[in-house]
């Protein structure tokens, strides 16, 4: 623990933070093209060169909104709220492996913040408490519309995590470790765990929209029956960080499924690439954001692809059809784990 | 008796609702959400349907109804004597002038004795239908294809002479709002106004 690694610690987290905001607030652009472009529009250009500083703009005006609080409204709770939904959003990021590793002066400094021998359950255990931002702001608010929200909200996230459990359970059964950095090892080249879980990735993609409130699945905020939902009275940066922690949870999200079905950093003939390791790991990391990116894409073409579910057939797909099938999955990874013991 | 349905259909596009039971591939919904994706990615990458306003303008027709001038006669002079009959058509009420009479000096700048001193159309009370320029008969009020842009204050809507006249040296071409039959009218010069 000398003053070195501590540097290279603080400097890592510090980096990742700064993109995952980055990533973050980019993607409200990214949205907006890619709700125009499917719509047959262009969106917002004309901020900067293709509306790039569209983000700071809308930042800018969220800033200089009024600050309105409900009367009625839990003062503490009510701050509370947001704060608590950004600061979850964020925690994930530090069990990531962003990248292999660099070896700089014959010390080896790895791309992820914390290496827990524990990773899998730790992002499970933040996720769990992600809900409890958007409750505490619903109940604080004391608005029906928010209430309503918060209730949906805790009840779809508590339902989806089930099934997404159960879906990571089963490739936690095949790799034997909870670790993500040994997950991603196992994964290289091509063997990619999308290979051998189909099904797998399947629940857990769409557990992973159900859990970041998104469409198909937002009723946590729809517009159309619920206003605002749990930020109906959010106004200012507190609502800028409910939509703010969105796609900070579409970015993790996205990062989380990259990691654990397409072989996170790996990339094929990675091996035939006649670079140093550090290059190689430059490189590894360029292609894990590449992952991320599409699939961040993907959020976004499926958010203008889909209706919105109604609440009992969200209930239905979450307990009847995702859940078993979960089940179903790990039976069969045991089953043929079992089989491939015996040969 | 059995009650027949009824078949009888006036459009002839009445459709029987089936209530039939969903199939497996109707069930579990994913190849009807690939085919969602397909269709929202062939418009991601189609043809944009965007104008981009202020640089790109929408073209219009050559008759469409938007901006009104006020004509001036070949030698220059205001052709607009101050009748009232446009204001009289207006359905909305949007034109108001004042007339007054010109002077010796004035002879080159009205072309009858009496003029408008004052000539204000409410762009906010417009609904372009034309009328104005159908009842003029002194060919002094034409609609153009230009569009009324949008302003901050509703008093800068209300356009008066300085935006209405047409300038000596930018003349409008109104030549394509006639018809054949009124140029072909225009001829007959036992008709005192063409003259």
């Amino acid at each position: 623990m000398d003053g070195n690694y501590i540097l290279y610690k603080f400097i890592l987290a510090s980096a990742i933070l700064l993109i995952s905001l980055l990533v973050a607030m980019y993607s409200t652009l990214l949205e907006r093209k890619v709700a125009g472009f499917m719509q047959d529009r262009i969106g917002p250009n004309r901020a900067g060169v293709f509306g790039l500083l569209q983000p700071l703009a809308d930042g800018l005006k969220l800033f200089f909104k009024e600050e309105f609080m409900p009367g009625t409204a839990d003062k503490f709770l009510y701050i509370l709220g947001p704060s608590l939904t950004m600061m979850i959003a964020l925690l994930t990021s530090a069990v990531i492996p962003w990248g292999d590793s660099f070896t700089i002066g014959g010390t080896e400094y790895t791309l992820q913040v914390a290496d827990i021998n524990v990773g899998v359950l730790y992002v499970f255990a933040i996720l769990s408490i992600g809900v409890y931002g958007i409750m505490i702001g619903g109940w604080a608010s004391n608005n029906k519309y928010a209430l309503i929200g918060a209730v949906r909200a805790a009840s779809q996230m508590i339902s989806y995590e089930l099934a997404m459990s159960m879906a990571i359970i089963a490739i936690v059964m095949m790799s034997g470790t909870l670790s993500l950095k040994e997950m991603v090892d196992q994964q290289h080249g091509m063997n990619w765990n999308i290979w051998y879980q189909p099904l797998g990735f399947l629940i857990f993609i769409v557990c992973a929209f159900a859990e970041c409130n998104r469409s198909p699945f937002d009723l946590p905020e729809c517009e159309t029956e619920l206003i605002g939902g749990y930020h109906t009275e959010y106004s200012s940066m507190k609502l800028g960080f409910y939509l703010f922690s969105e796609y900070i949870n579409m970015f993790i999200s996205s990062a989380m499924i990259a990691t654990l079905f397409f072989g996170g950093y790996n990339f094929p003939f990675m091996d035939s690439l006649p670079v140093s390791h550090n290059v190689l790991t430059i490189i590894g990391s360029v292609v894990f954001f590449v992952k991320i990116l599409f699939f961040v894409f993907f959020f976004m073409w499926v958010r203008w692809t889909l209706p919105r579910f109604r609440y009992d057939q969200l209930m239905r797909l979450g307990w009847k059809t995702l859940l078993p099938l979960a089940i179903v999955n790990i039976l069969i990874t045991g089953f043929v784990i079992m089989i491939k013991h015996h040969l | 008796m059995t009650v027949k349905p009824n078949t009888s259909s006036l459009s002839g596009r009445s459709k029987i609702v089936s209530n039939k039971k969903m199939t497996f591939a109707e069930k579990i919904y994913l190849p009807a959400i690939f085919g969602g994706f397909a269709i929202t990615i062939s418009h991601f990458f189609g043809k944009k349907a965007t104008i981009q306003y202020p640089e790109e303008t929408r073209s219009r027709s050559e008759i469409y109804r938007g901006k009104h001038v006020l004509k001036r006669d070949d030698e220059g002079r205001e052709r607009c004597t101050a009748c009232g009959l446009c204001a009289l058509s207006c359905p909305a009420e949007a034109i108001t002038m004042i007339a007054a009479e010109r002077t010796d000096d004035e002879l080159n700048l009205y072309r009858e004795e009496k003029y408008a001193s004052i000539y204000e159309i409410n762009m906010l009370r417009c609904i372009f239908c034309g009328l104005c320029e159908e009842a003029c008969p002194k060919e002094a009020i034409f609609l153009t294809n230009e569009i009324v842009p949008s302003d901050y204050h509703r008093g800068d809507l209300i356009y008066g002479k300085d935006v209405l006249v047409e300038p000596v040296d930018k003349r409008v071409d109104i030549s394509h709002r006639q018809t054949p039959e009124v140029l072909e009218f225009k001829k007959d010069k036992t008709q005192t106004h063409n003259l």
